[in-house]
């Protein structure tokens, strides 16, 4: 029985990552069959640094990763200072339940309900290109707020709530009781909100596909172009590097992070995916 | 997620409301024009033509699209039972081992979804595709290919492949939380290692399992890259349905009128779901 359940572990997993390790090692095949394994080259990485696509897409992504939790973990917290310190129930749970609606849809019908906001407006301006770098840039701080949020909140709950009130009678003002007393202390969990937000950003692919135009494209978007055609290694190679650096990414987080493992994290943001559908769903009822 | 009680009643408000109003006003306003706002258009575009002349065309034309509906169903509710006749006895096998090595297992588990579903999707293509590495295996072995890429079981395969750690995580996460005593005093009273786990486990992670099936189910049934690459085109889900109305201005009404049909029929499901859960569904996940 040990041996049966070690075997099936094994064969799960082995199935997981095969695909994965195929794809990376015909990344280096020297030709574009992608069944046989002529003989090794870097052919077609040498291929997609020449084109200028692709770094292009880098860049985009990073920019958008960063300005988007940068923007998200700014009115989240604040948000999460608000909602602590309101007092009206309803008001409270109408927002925090309106917040999440993103992270309980599917991907598709967010992406798409925001790209019909964006050609609505945009046609009311009289645009021509209605979904550009500012509509993604929406549509990610969007569905980055609820996570933000999820990771903030709980540090204003734990916190000791005379702090404030003693920082502010010997003589703070408020916002110097907020930045001294209340930021350090809500700290770790911006921090979260914030890795949260930008990974979700950088691997997002349906709810940028609908709110992006032609010039300004991501890398999951490259990728989906990309896919559209011919089967061609370069998008092997492409995958092989971006597994390489979120793998990278991962290892150096594991190293210096505090507390809890990448694995975690992403356990983390999944299972808050999980308790909103799974309350919001029971509210229907 | 609100109900969780405040151990510390909070001390009269001296930091004035109106800063919380102020904190609060940007994410109030961004939800509103962001997350509601978003949704009442695809409300809006589902009951009106093209050019904003009030409808219900768009709804009944939704009769033409009832196989796509009844396919996409069972194809998701058939890889959701996959994923749990899998999921379950992965989830139980690994919480069979020893906490380090259930870390591990579950790490490993984790880190696939760290990549993105693009690149997850395709490398199982080209591992399935005609030409692909699978096929050269078989023949070299004198199998003889297998056509297996533009079928359904393929799409299936590619569900199960890409969300199967969304049933496998929940039903760990409660198994392993589940009180020892139980599974002893099972024995103690004559179960034997089946009965067990039918009568006392299988019940016991009731609330597991369910997240578990929401969190495959809604990514199933909304997909639309699995269905694109590992279906060849020939497998139409909603997901693509409503991705191809996207592409044309005119029939953006349509996709509107299939998106929010999509989310009403997600949200029912989700209630039925919720049902068969008691409220420790929602603490224990």
């Amino acid at each position: 029985m040990k041996t049966l359940s070690k075997v099936y572990i094994f064969l799960i997993l082995a199935i997981l990552y095969i695909p994965i390790l195929v794809l990376m090692l015909f990344s280096f095949n020297s030709t574009n069959n992608t069944g046989v394994f002529t003989g090794f080259s870097t052919y077609w990485y040498e291929e997609l640094f020449r084109n200028a696509e692709t770094f292009n897409a880098l860049k985009n992504t990073l920019v958008l990763a960063i300005t988007s939790a940068v923007c998200s973990t700014l009115i989240g917290t604040a948000a999460a200072l608000g909602l602590d310190r309101m007092r009206g129930k309803f008001m409270k749970n109408t927002l925090v339940s309106l917040t999440n609606i993103p992270m309980m849809n599917p991907d598709i019908v967010t992406g798409v309900s925001m790209m019909l906001l964006f050609v609505f407006v945009g046609n009311m301006l009289g645009q021509t290109e209605k979904l550009n770098f500012w509509t993604l840039l929406i549509a990610h701080i969007t569905f980055n707020l609820p996570y933000v949020l999820l990771n903030v909140t709980p540090k204003f709950k734990q916190m000791d709530r005379h702090l404030p009130e003693a920082a502010l009678d010997l003589g703070c003002t408020p916002l110097q009781s907020f930045l001294k007393v209340e930021l350090p202390n809500i700290m770790p969990g911006v921090v979260t909100g914030f890795i949260m937000a930008f990974t979700l950003s950088l691997d997002d692919f349906v709810i940028s596909y609908f709110c992006s135009g032609s010039e300004f494209q991501t890398l999951p978007i490259l990728i989906y172009s990309m896919t559209k055609k011919e089967v061609k290694p370069d998008i092997y190679a492409l995958s092989t590097l971006m597994i390489v650096a979120i793998l990278t990414l991962l290892i150096l987080s594991n190293i210096s992070g505090e507390k809890g493992d990448v694995a975690e994290r992403k356990w983390n943001d999944f299972r808050s995916r999980v308790r909103e559908r799974m309350t919001r769903g029971g509210e229907q009822k | 997620m609100n109900r969780s009680v405040t151990s510390v009643p909070p001390p009269a408000k001296r930091s004035s409301s109106i800063l919380t109003k102020a904190a609060c006003a940007p994410h109030t306003v961004w939800t509103v024009l962001f997350i509601v706002a978003p949704l009442l258009f695809v409300c809006y575009y589902a009951f009106t033509t093209e050019d904003g002349t009030l409808t219900l065309e768009n709804i009944t034309a939704l009769g033409e699209h009832t196989d796509t509906f009844i396919l996409s169903v069972c194809m998701s509710v058939i890889a959701t039972v996959l994923c749990l006749l899998i999921g379950y006895p992965l989830a139980y096998c690994i919480s069979k081992c020893g906490p380090r090595t259930q870390k591990v297992l579950i790490m490993l588990l984790m880190l696939p979804m760290w990549m993105n579903l693009l690149i997850r999707t395709y490398s199982m293509m080209a591992i399935l595709d005609d030409g692909g590495f699978l096929n050269h295996i078989l023949s070299a072995l004198g199998f003889g290919e297998l056509h297996i890429v533009g079928t359904a079981p393929a799409v299936i395969f590619g569900m199960v492949y890409n969300f199967l750690p969304y049933m496998v995580m929940p039903i760990h996460s409660v198994i392993s939380k589940l009180d020892k005593r139980y599974i002893e005093a099972a024995s103690d009273l004559g179960c034997n290692g089946f009965r067990t786990l039918t009568r006392v486990i299988l019940p016991l992670s009731a609330s597991g399992i369910i997240s578990g099936v929401t969190m495959v189910f809604v990514p199933s049934i909304s997909t639309f890259y699995i269905s694109q690459k590992l279906g060849g085109g020939t497998f139409d889900m909603i997901g693509d349905t409503i991705e191809r109305q996207f592409q044309n201005p005119s029939t953006y009404n349509v996709g509107a009128a299939i998106s929010l049909v999509m989310m009403i029929l997600i949200l029912i499901s989700m209630a039925v779901m919720n049902r068969f859960s008691d409220d420790e569904g929602t603490v224990i996940v």
